[in-house]
This record gives structure tokens, sequence and C-alpha cells, in this order.
């Protein structure tokens, strides 16, 4: 049996989600007996792709194409097809990023398979996978189980983890012949903002909601996060109010995060952002209200006026990590 | 131009989940449903796309009846042709694409919007699914669509940053918050609504390839411990998050 997985990278680095994958189908692979082949798609990308190997792949293939430099989601999926049945692949595995969730649906569909999405535990049992996903925004998690033969899984990123071992792999170039018909739609440009990790990616986070009283107010955010290499995160009613970007988002029509700690200042803590943001390792709370829903989920909690509070958080912790 | 919007009915964002007997699906007793909240920028898009380039805007939903209610927004916000394509099961991803897709395949639309995930079971498939049974192009979590002549550019959302992404129709865009601010149904639209018809036919749907075994409430955290009531529980924080959590 063979787990083929789509190793995700950028600007030629590996993202850290497509480590969590591969270490993810190494653990089922060797409950079933299988074995992992990860698959890297790109252009000039053969150079770093045995780094795979550390992480349990037992064979790399390298699609190397000046042709898919850019990410496009209909060239890939051909791609990733292609390998995975020239492979006998029952199984693909890619990370539930904003790439792999472009890839998965086209990929499935092109294999006659099932697509469990956005999976945050996975188990064997009697040989067959089960599946651990939230639903409604993670109000409530269900099993799942897919049917078909071949089988293909997104894992969310940044709950899995990733140990590097010492294990070697020797790369094997392959080639997949595609026509300009496949690049139906192609990425042109890429534009990242520069600093801070998107919340999906943190492993911190640091929070603003409405009690920070106005969009001014959110340096006091933004100098805490820069000491702890955060993302920065806001609620709904301050995204809705125009004082954050949507891209800020956390809760059930934002992003659903998972960061090693979370820190909530000034949100009080509605069911749609609990949602989203409840899964969290650890929770802190700062808000001044001490029957804020918030405080029902927080590990930490300060009650308290967060414009004393996150001035002297943010002096201690620049202390404490010698910055 | 003929613009086709999918829209899903889901139980509302402020509403606390309980899990049904069955252990396989919630409890809709008291939940109130309404039109998933990304699906309300596509319908918006939709009208923004009739504004400029003339034409109609389709919105078709699959499920039982309930889904009339959200239809029936889609028109209050001006929508000119409704359609329910029936169907009182349980799907899944899979089995709402492919009743989607064989209408779509029928009305033949330049331009197929979706929201980028619809809130309840948060799979984020059914519009690329749908795309890639047609043999569609499609742009996923897209945030600006700018039609010009003989292509589609549009930014996409991508961790920590956007895509250009160039496309050609007809194609599939599965929108994100940022894309547009949806419009409030007028009262004349509400009034309106209320007479349209609502086509109903049948869904062509598929048997399901993925199978929800149980459902459950995530693991309660227990409630955690307050540190202080102002800045001199600082320290305590610090030492807790350093020695305790060890996540500093």
């Amino acid at each position: 049996m063979n787990i083929l997985v789509f190793a995700e990278q950028r600007d030629l680095k590996f993202k850290k989600s497509a480590f969590e994958t591969v270490y993810a189908a190494r653990g089922i692979a060797a409950t079933l007996g299988a074995e992992v082949t990860a698959l890297v798609i790109g252009s000039g990308v053969q150079a770093r792709a045995a780094e795979l190997g550390m992480y349990g792949a037992s064979r790399v293939i390298a699609v190397d194409d000046p042709s898919l430099r850019a990410h496009s989601n209909t060239a890939y999926a051909k791609v990733i097809v292609d390998v995975a049945t020239r492979e006998g692949a029952q199984m693909v595995f890619l990370s539930a990023s904003q790439m792999g969730k472009d890839l998965a649906p086209r990929v499935a569909v092109k294999l006659g398979a099932g697509l469990a999405s956005d999976c945050v535990a996975l188990k064997v049992e009697n040989g067959d996978v089960i599946a651990t996903r939230p639903v409604y925004a993670g109000k409530a998690v269900v099993d799942v189980r897919v049917k078909t033969d071949v089988k293909v899984f997104t894992l969310r990123p940044n709950v899995f983890t990733a140990r590097p071992g010492t294990g070697t792999v020797t790369v094997t170039p392959m080639t997949v012949p595609l026509e300009a018909a496949d690049f139906a739609s192609t990425v042109k440009e890429i534009h990242v903002a520069t600093g801070r990790p998107d919340v999906t990616e943190a492993d911190i986070i640091v929070s603003g909601g409405r009690g920070m009283k106005g969009p001014e107010h959110f340096t006091l955010i933004e100098r805490l996060a820069d000491v702890l290499g955060a993302g920065v995160g806001a609620s709904r009613a301050v995204v809705d109010a125009g004082w954050r970007p949507h891209d800020e988002q956390v809760g059930q029509t934002g992003k659903t995060v998972a960061p090693t700690l979370y820190i909530a200042c000034g949100i009080s803590g509605a069911v749609q952002h609990l949602a989203g943001m409840s899964s969290s390792k650890y929770i802190v709370a700062i808000n001044k209200d001490k029957d804020a829903p918030i405080f029902q989920v927080a590990d930490y909690g300060i009650v308290g006026d967060l414009f004393d509070i996150l001035p002297e958080l943010t002096a201690q912790l620049k202390h404490a990590l010698g910055k | 131009m003929r613009v086709a919007v999918c829209i899903n009915h889901v139980p509302d964002t402020e509403t606390k989940i309980k899990i049904g007997p069955d252990n396989l699906s919630i409890d809709r007793t008291g939940v109130n449903f309404m039109m998933s909240p990304y699906d309300e920028i596509a319908v918006e898009e939709g009208l923004r796309l009739r504004e400029k380039f003339k034409g109609e805007v389709i919105v078709l939903s699959l499920g039982g009846d309930r889904h009339k209610e959200t239809l029936r927004k889609a028109l209050a916000m001006g929508v000119d042709k409704a359609v329910l394509l029936k169907d009182e099961g349980e799907r899944d991803s899979f089995g709402v694409a492919h009743g989607l897709a064989q209408e779509l395949r029928s009305l033949a639309p330049e331009v197929i919007l979706f929201g980028k995930q619809s809130i309840d079971y948060d799979d984020a498939q059914v519009g690329t699914l749908v795309a890639e049974l047609l043999g569609y192009p499609s742009v996923a979590v897209v945030v600006k669509i700018d039609v010009q002549d003989g292509k589609v550019v549009c930014q996409r959302e991508i961790e920590g940053g956007h895509e250009t992404v160039e496309t050609k129709l007809p194609a599939v865009f599965l929108a994100q918050k940022g894309l547009n601010e949806p419009r409030y149904p007028s009262l004349k639209g509400i009034m309106a609504a209320k007479s349209k018809p609502i086509e109903e036919k049948p869904a062509a749907t598929a048997a399901a390839r993925v199978e929800i075994i149980a459902m459950r409430k995530p693991p309660a955290k227990a409630s955690g411990k307050i540190v202080g009531t102002d800045k001199s529980a600082v320290p305590e924080l610090v030492r807790l998050l350093h020695e305790e959590a060890k996540v500093i």
C-alpha cells in the first residue's frame, strides 16, 4: 500500500504544514504497513526535496518544470493525479492550506475518491482510516470514514506535530506532460504582506476585540505580537467596524485557529468567536468584565483594564525574552 | 451574462449546537437557520456583475423545503430566478456537488459563484468539486473579481498575503469576506420576493463518498484560573506561561 503526500512549498521552502502532513502520513503508514511517497511540484524544487525524508517519506518524487513555477490548481491537480495513478496510491494526503483546499476536490474527482477535509486527528480502526474533523466551526466534531477505494485527506495546518529524524531518501525526478489547456487558471503574482505570520499558521496569536475601544489602540496588540513573534487576530465586531482587515478575523465567519497560545484582549467571547479559537492549546484572556464568556475557555485570565495590563505584559515579556 | 449562484441554508452563527439523538447530526429543534454568510457575498457579487454586464442572476439551493427561506432572501436581494433542487436526505459534499453540477450543465452560466465554504460542515469542497465536474477553472477564497476583455483577473487570499490569479470564463468563483459588502434586502424587495415563484425540481444527487460515523461536542475546556485583577498580576501570568504552560 502506498500513501502519496503532496508537500507544499513557497519560494522553494517547504511549509511547516508540509512536514506535518508527511509526518502524520508516516504514522498512518506505519500502522497499515504502507509506504509514504512525498510529491513536490514546482520549478527548481528538486534541490531541497530530500528534506522530506527526515519527516518519514520513504521516497520523494519531484516534478520539476518551469511551467509549474506558479500555482495553477488545474495543472497541479493533474500532476498529483498522474503521479498517484502511476504510483498506485490508495491514499492522497494534502495540507488543508489554501493551496491544499484548492487542489484536493479536483484530485478527488479525478481519482473517483471521497475527500475528508480539514482533519484534526487520524486513526486506524479495522484497517480503515477514521478521520476526526470539526464542523460548525468547531462547535461539534465528527468522525468520518471515506467509502471509496482511493481516499483523499486534507490535514488542518498547525494541529499535527512534525518531528524531524535522521531518515535519508533519494529524490526521483518525474515528468508529467502538460498542455496549455491544463493552465486554465494560473497565479500571476504573489503579494506577501511582510512581517507577522498568518493566524492560521502562527504559534502564538494576540487578538483584539471591541474592548480595544478604537483602531488606534491596536498598536498595543501589535507591540505585544511583535515581542512574541505572534500573528494578530481580531473579533468579528472590530472587523465589521472596519478597525482591522478581514484576513485577521478569527471565528466562524473568519478563520478557525489552533495556536499554542491565544491571547484574547478585550474580547467578550461570542459563540461564533469561541468556536474559532477554543481548540488553542493555551488561552489567556484580558477583559474588564469578569462575567465575559471568554473566561470560561481561558486557562489564565486577568480581569482588569487592558490599557494598563497590555503595556506591562509587553514590557515584562520583552525583558524575559531578552529582546 | 448569465450568473448562477449556489447557496446553502445553515444554522445561525450565534446558535449553540446540540447533538441529535442519532449522534450523527445536530438537533434542529429551536435552531435558527439563515443563508450561509459567504453565500450572501456570492449573491451580492452576482448582482454587481449583472449591474455591469446585464443578463440574469439565478440562485440554486440543494436541500429540503426549508431552503426556500434562503432562496427567498436571495430573491429579496434582487436575483431574477430561484431554483430549489429538492432533496430531503443528508448529503455529503460530493452528493451536493453532483446535483448542482447536473443542473448547472443545462443552465450553462458564464459565471458560477459560491461562498468559500458553507458554515455548517465547513468542508470547503462543493464549489471546487462542481468546477472539476464541469471541467471549469476555479478561483477559491476570492476577494476581487475583475472581468475584462477575454479574461478575468482575481485576487485570492493565501496565508499571509494575496495571489493574483488569471482565468477565463466560464469559471467558478468562491467568495471570501472582503469581496464586497452584501446589501440588505429593501422592503420593496422583500414584498416582491413573496410572490416570486421558486422553481422546484428533484436533485440528481449521488451516493455519499464520505460517511459520518459519529458526531459529538468537542471536549469541554476545564475553566482556568483568574490570575489577578490589575497589572500587578502580570509577573504571575508570565511565570505561568513560562513554567506551567511552557509556551514562552
